[in-house]
């Protein structure tokens, strides 16, 4: 019985790969097309999804909360003594202030980000620079990089150290310093900070802690762990929503074409299937057959593309993005990403590509395979 | 070779590969952990928010940090968070 | 199989302007195992009183027995069923898919059937061995003479070994010297024991010493 359903099918198969294989072309350029829709719209998830992963997985690790204090509805420097007016909270096990910001440099036209770190050996000449920088300026360690102050002049910063170039997805554009070069750099006097960095221990009492210190220090806001996280949660939904707007086009452009292909019946294949039913094919094996026509075309076009998506974000770092991606930056991290690839994701994208070409194939034949047999007669 | 046969083998072989994809995301997903690992590690030291991803403005740097709400922050034709941003032209000493 | 029409009357179009009773009444018996032809003038209803026989389509009232069974009444279904065991078509274009060889064309009537490929590549061959085609398995029917078209087709019509083949206008395509091969070919069917249903307006056909009966129709009724 089993072997029996397996023969037909194959048989129908046979059909349906001989009468492609009749407009070579027209089959070849249609799965191609199909292919590469498939490809961009692996290659968007894939990619994002990962990255979102990814994202979720380091910065699981930032800070609990960071209170910037706000003036005229700007970011602005947060007085030292505001760390003595929060005092003692429950659940907050370690307070401190951060110093950190931007540098603009002109010979390569980059944004870097300045952070202070006490770690750093000789306090005021020497810096760590994050692996992009290196690429940028091309630079190793033991070189020296002269950063324009405030006030004009320049000083000189002996590279002593690289970041982990593993860690490149955060870290390209960091430059570590000490606090004292900091403030010497950007004028920013003794008992002032960025903003200000809270841990807590206990994750139920993070909500608390932040409407106590609203409480508090009216003039700050505090930026919660969990709101970092759902930002690149949402933000990379969001590109990827651009993306597929992008794609939009193009999508609409095959549905089109592959409708046109796969529903428009011609006056030839209504008389083949005439033909097939006149000579014993059911209705029923006429709609098989058309279905394994769509089977034939969408599962060839989503393996491919799925496969050449997978390799693309992969193996080849999601190239072709790039562009996209990096827009004005001339910083941009070369990481690899990790593949984060599940079942659902999967099967969204099975359900999305191939799913509606199927169903386009089929429902037209349901018109014809109905007719009369007889036609074939005159 | 019937042309079923062939099309079966060359599914079974993509489908091979598919499956070969899970397998070895799930491994380099375990070989990446050390990687994931000492970018968590200067993230807690260094207390970092965000992605060095698109650094060409202080707001696309520091996304989960910056008042989203001021456009052209930095670059006059810089990617616009909003899209209000790309109908508005920058200011015009700027351009 | 005998086969046996009883009253039978076919209308197009029915409760419409354009009402059009094609045939009007006909009752006729065709004895197994012999060639009988249908002639008459075009638009006599020669095609339309196949195809019913040929469960292509069906009668609006009358009755058509084929051996034991009745099957003007039978569903859709059941039809194609009878159609795919009992009957070999042959068609006037000949109808032959283009594209495929002439090996697929001639197993495309058993594809549903799901018999073990070996075997029905094996019966296709023989066919085609016995009608002198062998050469041509592999090549695309369009590459076909018209007379090897029409072998081809009678091929296909055998493949699912039915027992009665019908024929409407097979040699309208053919000169008459390939009319007379086909009217061989058609006996040596017979002789392997076929039922054979033709229509023809070709003298070559109907004055055949191999046709054993000829049924004249006009306007939808059988004159003699
Ligand atoms: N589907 C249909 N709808 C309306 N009229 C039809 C239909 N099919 C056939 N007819 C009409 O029925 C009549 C009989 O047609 P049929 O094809 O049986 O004639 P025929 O004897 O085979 O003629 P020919 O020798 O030219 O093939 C014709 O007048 C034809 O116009
Ligand atoms: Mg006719």
């Amino acid at each position: 019985m089993m072997w029996l359903f397996l023969r037909k099918q194959k048989y129908l198969i046979d059909f349906t790969l001989s009468s492609l294989l009749r407009r070579k072309g027209k089959s070849l350029g249609l799965l191609a097309v199909y292919t590469l829709i498939v490809f961009m719209l692996a290659s968007v998830t894939l990619f994002t999804h990962a990255l979102r992963k990814e994202a979720g997985l380091m910065l699981q690790a930032s800070p609990e909360i960071i209170v910037q204090r706000m003036q005229a509805g700007r970011h602005a420097l947060i007085p030292a003594d505001y760390l003595q007016r929060i005092g003692r909270l429950r659940g907050v096990t370690q307070k401190e202030g951060r110093l950190w910001g931007y540098y603009y440099d002109p010979a390569v036209k980059a944004n870097y980000t300045i952070m202070t770190a006490g770690q750093v050996a000789a306090p005021l000449t020497e810096i760590i620079i994050g692996t992009g920088i290196a690429r940028a300026r091309g630079l190793v360690v033991g070189d020296y990089l002269t950063l324009r102050s405030q006030n004009g002049e320049a000083y000189s910063f002996e590279i002593t150290e690289l970041l982990n170039e593993k860690s490149e997805l955060v870290s390209a554009d960091l430059l570590l310093m000490s606090p004292q070069a900091f403030r010497r750099l950007f004028n920013i006097p003794e008992g002032f900070y960025t903003d200000l960095v809270l841990s807590v221990r206990n994750p139920r009492e993070v909500r608390k802690v932040a409407e106590k210190l609203t409480l508090l220090l009216p003039d700050t806001r505090p930026i919660l762990r969990e709101e970092v996280l759902r930002t690149y949660d949402s933000v990379f939904s969001w590109r990827q929503g651009i993306l597929f707007v992008l794609l939009t086009g193009s999508i609409l452009a095959f549905v089109i074409f592959a409708w046109d292909k796969a529903s428009g019946l011609s006056a030839e294949e209504r008389r083949e299937i005439g033909i097939l039913k006149a000579v014993g094919w059911e209705t029923a094996d006429v709609m098989r057959m058309k279905f394994w026509e769509g089977m034939i075309v969408s599962l060839s076009a989503f393996l491919i593309g799925y496969l050449a998506a997978y390799a693309h974000v992969f193996y080849a770092s999601a190239s072709l993005f790039e562009p996209v991606l990096k827009g004005w930056a001339v910083l941009y991290p070369q990481f690899r990403l990790t593949p984060f690839v599940d079942g659902l994701q999967l099967a969204t994208l099975l359900f999305f590509t191939v799913l509606p070409y199927i169903v386009a194939t089929i429902i037209p034949i349901w018109r014809t395979s109905i007719t009369d047999p007889d036609a074939v007669m005159r | 070779m019937r042309k079923s046969n062939t099309f079966l083998a060359c599914v079974f072989l993509l489908l091979v590969g598919c499956i070969a994809t899970l397998v070895d995301a799930t491994h380099r997903k375990h070989l990446a952990v050390s990687d994931v690992e000492s970018g968590t590690a200067l993230v807690r030291q260094f207390g970092l928010t965000d992605l060095a991803l698109f650094t060409e403005a202080r707001y696309t740097r520091h996304l989960s940090q910056s008042d989203l709400h001021s456009a052209f922050q930095d670059h006059p034709v810089a990617l616009e968070h909003f899209p209000s941003g790309s109908l508005l032209l920058p200011p015009q000493r700027m351009q | 199989m005998l086969i046996q029409l009883t009253d039978i009357k076919k209308v197009f179009n029915q409760g419409r302007p354009n009402e059009f009773w094609a045939i009007q009444g006909v009752s006729l018996e065709f004895e197994p195992n012999r060639v009988s032809c249908l002639k008459g003038a075009s638009g006599s209803g020669k095609t339309t009183l196949l195809s019913m026989i040929g469960c292509l389509s069906r009668p609006t009232s009358g009755r058509i027995q084929l051996g034991e069974r009745v099957i003007s009444s039978l569903p859709e279904r059941f039809l194609t069923d009878v159609r795919r065991h009992t009957f070999g078509f042959i068609f006037q274009r000949f109808n032959l898919i283009s594209g495929l060889s002439v090996l697929e064309n001639i197993m495309l009537p058993a594809y549903p059937l799901g018999l073990p490929y070996k075997r029905l590549v094996a019966t296709a061959l023989h066919l085609l061995e016995q009608f002198n085609l062998l050469a041509k398995a592999d090549n695309p029917v369009e590459w076909l003479s018209g007379g090897e078209a029409q072998r081809v087709a009678i091929c296909r019509a055998l493949i699912n070994d039915p027992q009665i083949l019908i024929a409407d206008e097979p040699t309208a395509n053919l000169d008459s010297k390939l009319s007379y091969e086909f009217m061989g070919l058609i006996d040596e069917l017979r002789q392997s024991g076929k039922t054979i249903l033709i229509t023809s307006h070709d003298p070559e056909v109907f004055d055949s010493a191999v046709v054993d009966r000829v049924v004249e129709m006009h306007d939808g009724v059988v004159l003699t």
